[in-house]
């Protein structure tokens, strides 16, 4: 594939550059009334002063004149956020500058900082236009609430499993286990993306920096299967790993996603396997690596599959490419469950070492041209 | 195929004297063709280190064009039973191949695209001048198995019998196919293989590979002959890049050789070659220079001045390397080698794991190699030497110009 990309400045690159310069309430620049736009707040209004700017800097003087706390955004048309914020009280006034391009926008108000909050168009004029493909934006919206969808599925999951750790039964927490960890596994790039909960919740012990102490899935996962016992410091563990997992459930809608950072992340999702997976690293205990495995190819198909009408205008012979090697993989995993509707996948441990081979191979094979998704979304 | 190799004296043909030394440190001297030092059709800018060795030509570079001082060897299993997708990945390495050998990046280069996608280059080549770069493929028997080629098979390309005192492993053996990659620097052989199997991803997987150092022969005339890492010159005689007659004689296939798609090809012995270099440490320097042949210092044969004085073969042990590898005990057989030394570490028993990477070229393996290893199973040198990896290769014609591509005559009904 050799993409038309001596155009560097594409729409998406240029609209994820410019959320770099976004700020907050930082000094009024805006000199002139012109570049500021008020934004009347109530409990069930959202009153904007202007629905046209032309591009460039841009303030907002929010005053909250509702009875709840509310936050102000600035979004993209796929709701990523331009700039926000949080926490404005009845009664105050706050300011949110940002840099914008030309464009459409919204303006949303979410009084008691819930929903999607009450939404006013904005359209920003002149200078360069950021437009993307809608396509790409519909693409960005579906994979938003994938993330969300596999974050609400998992907590139940991990309700299991935490409540048969906290039960002291080892077995049903060994089987609870894995299936916990999917939702996590199909969209972990989304999740590590907030930089601090992954630490808490997905370490590995030789991932521990000094002075970190370990928590999450795979410090249980060593007393269950190393230590095979569960004492009180597990139950609280356990406990932690819910509060951790549940705020992740309520950031996933935040995360920012882009075109190009999706096809990123389902590259990243097959780094994963290459990494930790056909290793056996990372579930050195317990030896599920093939469940994880499974995930992190779903989530990054799950990527794909919305990318993919954008990228095969762009690239045909690419999606041709990707569409058999994810074929080839998912066969060549089925091989390693007797039923394709369970998790239940073959230990790790009795994966023979040139079987561990083919499937590095299927992966380095998929992977590769998996790694020129973005640039195939983002001509 | 109607071009025969040597009749268009490409800018590859170079300067070179005689030289036709056989196996592992064997220097027969070559008195008369020594002096067939010819210069006339010599590129001034490809023998100077650094300059670019030109891609195209009747025959693959890298074979008897001057030897570079650095190898990264790759053996290749082929993942893909489709004929077409394989061929697709000839053309995209030959395309690739082009541009490194000339000192370009691969694709679009490894900066300045678009800032999300991983560049097309790997770029740590990058600065680095084009060395000398030579990138030649070689296909082994089982693609032709796996391929459903069984019936292109050249009969010279023969599944290598078992030699005396093989100890072969079956990870560091044989492949699909294989690309040497020669330069004067690593950096530039190594982005090379990576950059062809990173291309290749999906369809081939590197299955071994052999980074070698310090050339241990010479196509062309140095001012020292190379030694090899028991300390011997090694090379004398090896045949050089214009020596026509030798090269026609022993190393291209000919056009009443068959098949066809191999005229103006080679083929290729790659063997991993341990050296057992403590014990050797521990023999006497008489030993040492019987068991090859001739002496340490000046190279020459035993009874003999001069490296390049005709060797007395009846003045040597019976058992001597020089002796059992000459022609004269081969009826005649003549290999061109391009080996290189190796060392990989230490073998897990305080002994360095070292030794020679020897890559033989010729007209048929059955009179090349077979032949002269055959002859070779008395040889006094076995008992520092243990052979442990081994590989064979059929090494199609040249890639003539930029619409041809590696492989081409062999598969051109696909193409």
């Amino acid at each position: 594939m050799r993409a038309a990309r001596l155009s560097v400045v594409t729409a998406v690159t240029a609209v994820t550059a410019l959320t770099a310069v976004t700020g907050c309430t930082s000094k009024s620049d805006a000199k002139d009334g012109d570049r500021v736009i008020s934004v009347t707040a109530t409990d069930a209004k959202c009153v904007t002063s202007k629905k046209e700017i032309s591009a460039g800097h841009v303030e907002l003087a929010i005053e909250n004149k509702g009875s709840k706390v509310t936050e102000v955004y600035i979004l993209f048309p796929d709701d990523r956020i331009v700039s926000e914020r949080e926490n404005i009280g009845p009664g105050t006034k706050q300011r949110v500058t940002a840099e914008v391009k030309a464009g459409d926008y919204q303006i949303a108000c979410k009084p008691g900082m819930k929903g999607t909050g009450i939404r006013q168009d904005l359209k920003v004029t002149g200078g360069s236009v950021a437009k993307r493909d809608p396509r790409l934006d519909k693409a960005v919206a579906a994979y938003r609430e994938y993330a969300q969808e596999q974050a609400d599925a998992t907590l139940p999951l991990v309700a299991t499993f935490v409540k048969a750790v906290k039960a002291g039964d080892l077995e049903a927490a060994k089987a609870a286990y894995a299936p916990s960890r999917i939702g996590w596994e199909r969209t972990e790039p989304v999740a590590e993306s907030f930089g601090d909960i992954d630490p808490k919740v997905d370490v590995r012990a030789d991932g521990l920096e000094a002075g970190q102490t370990w928590t999450g899935w795979h410090r249980l996962e060593k007393a269950l299967w190393q230590d095979k016992k569960i004492t009180a410091a597990e139950k609280t563990l356990a406990d932690q790993l819910t509060t951790d997992l549940t705020d992740w459930q309520k950031r996933v809608g935040k995360a920012e996603i882009t075109p190009t950072s999706m096809a990123n992340g389902a590259k990243e999702l097959l780094d994963e396997v290459a990494t930790g997976k056909v290793t056996g690293e990372e579930e050195r205990y317990s030896h599920t690596d093939l469940v994880d495995f499974k995930a992190n190819v779903e989530g990054a198909q799950k990527s794909y599959e919305l990318l993919k009408p954008v990228a095969q205008e762009n690239d045909a012979a690419l999606v041709t490419e990707l569409d058999k090697q994810f074929a080839a993989l998912n066969t060549l995993l089925d091989k390693y469950r007797p039923n394709t509707s369970s998790y239940a996948f073959t230990a790790y441990d009795k994966v023979a070492a040139a079987d561990r081979k083919e499937l590095s191979d299927a992966v380095n094979a998929l992977a590769e041209p998996l790694s020129k998704l973005a640039a195939a979304v983002a001509k | 195929m109607t071009e025969t190799q040597g009749s268009s004296p490409s800018r590859r043909s170079l300067i070179g004297w005689g030289g036709a030394g056989l196996a592992l440190g064997a220097a027969a001297a070559g008195g008369a063709v020594a002096m067939t030092r010819t210069g006339d059709d010599v590129d001034p800018a490809a023998a100077e280190a650094g300059a670019a060795v030109g891609f195209h030509g009747s025959v693959q570079a890298g074979i008897a064009t001057p030897v570079q001082d650095r190898l990264h060897f790759a053996a290749f299993d082929v993942t893909t039973t489709d004929r077409a997708e394989f061929v697709q990945l000839l053309k995209d390495w030959t395309e690739a191949a082009r541009r490194m050998t000339a000192g370009k990046a691969v694709g679009e280069g490894a900066y300045g695209g678009l800032a999300e996608a991983p560049p097309d280059d790997t770029g740590e080549a990058l600065g680095l001048k084009p060395s000398r770069l030579t990138l030649t493929v070689g296909f082994g028997p089982s693609l032709f198995k796996k391929l459903d080629l069984a019936d292109r098979r050249p009969d010279a390309l023969v599944d290598l019998p078992t030699f005396a005192g093989d100890a072969l492993d079956a990870a560091r053996s044989n492949g699909d196919l294989c690309v040497q990659a020669c330069a004067d620097d690593p950096q530039v052989a190594v982005h090379a293989i990576r950059n062809l199997a990173r291309i290749g991803m999906g369809k081939v997987v590197i299955r071994w590979s052999q980074l070698g150092f310090g050339k241990t022969s010479s196509t062309t005339p140095d001012a020292q002959t190379p030694r090899n890492l028991m300390g011997f010159k090694d090379g004398t005689r090896n045949i050089a890049g214009t020596e026509t007659d030798r090269l026609k004689k022993f190393v291209w296939v000919g056009e009443k050789d068959g098949p066809d798609w191999m005229v103006g090809g080679s083929y290729l012995v790659a063997r991993r070659i341990r050296m057992h270099i403590e014990t050797w440490d521990r023999t006497s320097l008489q030993e040492q220079e019987d068991i090859f042949g001739r002496d340490k210092g000046e190279g020459a044969p035993v009874g003999k001045a001069k490296e390049r004085d005709e060797p007395f073969l009846k003045a040597m042990k019976p058992d001597a390397h020089v002796r059992l590898a000459h022609p004269d005990s081969n009826h005649g057989a003549t290999i061109l080698r391009r080996g290189y030394s190796f060392t990989d570490g230490t073998d897990g028993l305080g002994r360095l794991e070292a030794g020679l990477f020897f890559l033989a070229y010729q007209r048929d393996v059955r009179e090349g190699f077979v032949r002269v290893q055959r002859n070779l199973a008395s040889d006094a040198l076995n008992e520092y030497i243990q052979h442990v990896g081994s590989a064979v290769f059929a090494v199609p014609p040249g890639v003539r110009d930029k619409d041809d591509w590696w492989g081409r005559t062999l598969f051109s009904e696909e193409a």
